[in-house]
């Protein structure tokens, strides 16, 4: 069975399972209402306050938002939980029911969980993006929209590995829920253009959690900030991280032994 | 159950001793988790840097100062925020619908104190913790952002007194908004609506001063403003003897305000409530 076959297999099966529970739907569109909206309210204190925030308009700030919150769409349904119940198992000892699959155990453990009720982000996220390209008026080029594409890919990449590699740090760590908070935190910074922040804080957000990869790239592909420079650099930085995420979890699986080993 | 106030002196001591060994379990607790305190705390802090960042930028394109706040005064806003934060943070409505869903609060029933009184002391004895583990951090965002901090010595006796009493109401409001659980399994829902309310109008996201007149006005008869914007202000800003002894009295009366609110959310819903197993 190949690695997409797995997935799908897992997606399907996590989606009847949420099916059940409709009721979540509702609380889950309200609490993206809730977080649109202090995202636009603080949109709007600054603006009421300035013309441009380090060269960046309002629009283009929206656009920024509607990317943040895709992109938080994603890492909630589909990275984040899957990261969790790793986590879990890896404290109790049960990763062993995983790891005695005749299948590769990174693929297993990083689609196992799906939250389908989270993708309102997805659609959240798309209609402000939405939104702000019709505010910038300017006609997007296809360019501009394959780099848009191609970024984000790289930027799910990143995220991922960058998650994995955390999480693989449980094999040693072994409690450390509370990274949860710590990644929930920094995600924050990417509401806003990684450029405002001061160099040591651009250099974390950038490479250590890679937030600026995954959110202000494609945001400056979209709005031409972006040089072919900064893309080759993402390819790089996402092959790189992936490699060495591959290569940490087997380490780490070595590392570690199951309540029945 | 319902000795929510003690009166006799004996019982007055007896409550003092419960507080103090309470405060030190929860030292000794969380001692042990020194990395995840750490990983949660740096987690918080990157919400206060950011809004400092944003502000700070604004400031000084727009030529040193937004209304009259320099980045002098935003650097010290957020950073004694985030002192403030660490006092307020009490029981999450989160762990009360846990408590509920899980049994748990039955047992803590059998017990002979008001179970608010185990939750005020742990959180109280997290705080020194919380604070020791803050101070290193404290003093990396000062040499980061220059902060134009000059409190005399009547402001600073305010403010220690003043963030005590932020935790007092802040934690008051929360408990009473856990017990919103005993009618309900989506208080989670009503919680996060708080905490936006709160965020908007308490001095968290910005100081309140930026805010629209209007919200001002609103922030004026709530009582979140007290919780942040108060301690904060009290130790960086110029408010006048008048204003600080106007603002203890505030939280005063919203201390006053939270205990009774939990007394009766507390006597109704337990009226309502049934274990798992009970």
């Amino acid at each position: 069975m190949s690695a997409f076959g797995i997935a799908w297999l897992h997606f399907r099966l996590g989606a009847m399972n949420e099916l059940q529970y409709r009721a979540n739907l509702v609380i889950q569109i309200f609490q993206s209402l809730l977080q649109l909206g202090i995202g636009l309210v603080m949109l709007a204190l600054v603006y009421s306050h300035t013309t441009e925030l380090n060269g960046w308009s309002q629009p283009e700030l929206l656009a920024v938002l509607g990317i943040q919150i895709l992109m938080g769409g994603v890492i909630r349904t589909a990275i984040q939980p899957n990261m969790t119940r790793l986590m879990e198992e890896v404290q109790d000892g049960k990763l062993d029911h995983a790891l005695a699959k005749p299948v590769d155990s990174q693929v297993l453990i990083s689609v196992r969980e799906v939250r389908i009720w989270q993708a309102v982000n997805l659609v959240t996220g798309a209609v402000v993006l939405g939104v702000a390209l019709v505010r910038l008026g300017g006609d997007l080029g296809v360019l501009n929209v394959l780099a848009f594409a191609a970024a984000l890919a790289f930027g799910t990449v990143m995220i991922y590995s960058f998650w994995l590699v955390l999480t693989t740090a449980a094999f040693w760590v072994v409690r450390m829920d509370n990274v949860l908070d710590l990644f929930d935190g920094v995600y924050q910074t990417g509401r806003w253009p990684v450029g405002i922040y001061p160099g040591w804080l651009r250099f974390g957000v950038t490479f250590l959690v890679p937030v600026a990869f995954a959110v202000t790239v494609p945001a400056e592909a979209l709005t031409s900030r972006l040089d072919w420079q900064t893309l080759l650099l993402a390819a790089g930085f996402a092959v790189a991280l992936f490699a060495f995420t591959r290569w940490f979890w087997r380490v780490g699986l070595r590392r570690y032994s199951g309540a029945s080993a | 159950v319902s000795s929510f106030s003690v009166a006799q002196p004996g019982r007055a001591r007896a409550l003092f001793d419960f507080y103090v060994t309470g405060m030190r379990t929860a030292v000794q607790a969380q001692l042990q988790y020194r990395v995840n305190n750490y990983f949660w705390m740096l987690g918080w802090i990157a919400e206060p840097v950011i809004y400092l960042v944003v502000w700070t930028t604004i400031a000084e394109q727009s030529g040193g100062s937004v209304d009259g706040n320099t980045a002098g005064y935003f650097a010290a806003y957020y950073i004694v925020w985030t002192l403030v934060r660490n006092m307020n943070f009490g029981l999450s409505t989160y762990a009360w619908e846990w408590r509920i869903r899980e049994g748990i609060l039955s047992g803590q029933l059998l017990r002979p104190l008001h179970p608010i009184h185990y939750d005020l002391a742990f959180f109280a004895g997290w705080k020194f913790v919380a604070i020791a583990l803050w101070i290193p951090i404290a003093i990396a965002l000062s040499l980061l952002f220059e902060p134009t901090l000059d409190p005399s010595m009547l402001e600073v006796v305010v403010f220690a007194v003043a963030i005590w009493g932020a935790y007092l109401i802040r934690s008051l409001n929360l408990w009473a908004l856990g017990t919103v659980n005993f009618w309900t399994t989506r208080g989670a829902a009503l919680s996060e609506l708080y905490i936006v309310v709160e965020l908007l109008l308490s001095g968290r996201l910005v100081p309140l001063q930026l805010l629209p007149g209007w919200a001002q006005t609103l922030a004026g008869l709530l009582p979140f403003k007290w919780t942040f914007y108060f301690p904060i202000e009290a130790l960086i800003g110029d408010l006048s003897q008048a204003e600080l002894a106007e603002g203890l009295a505030m939280q005063v009366f919203w201390t006053a305000f939270g205990t009774a609110l939990v007394a009766v959310m507390w006597r109704r819903g337990i009226r309502r409530y049934s274990a798992v197993n009970g």
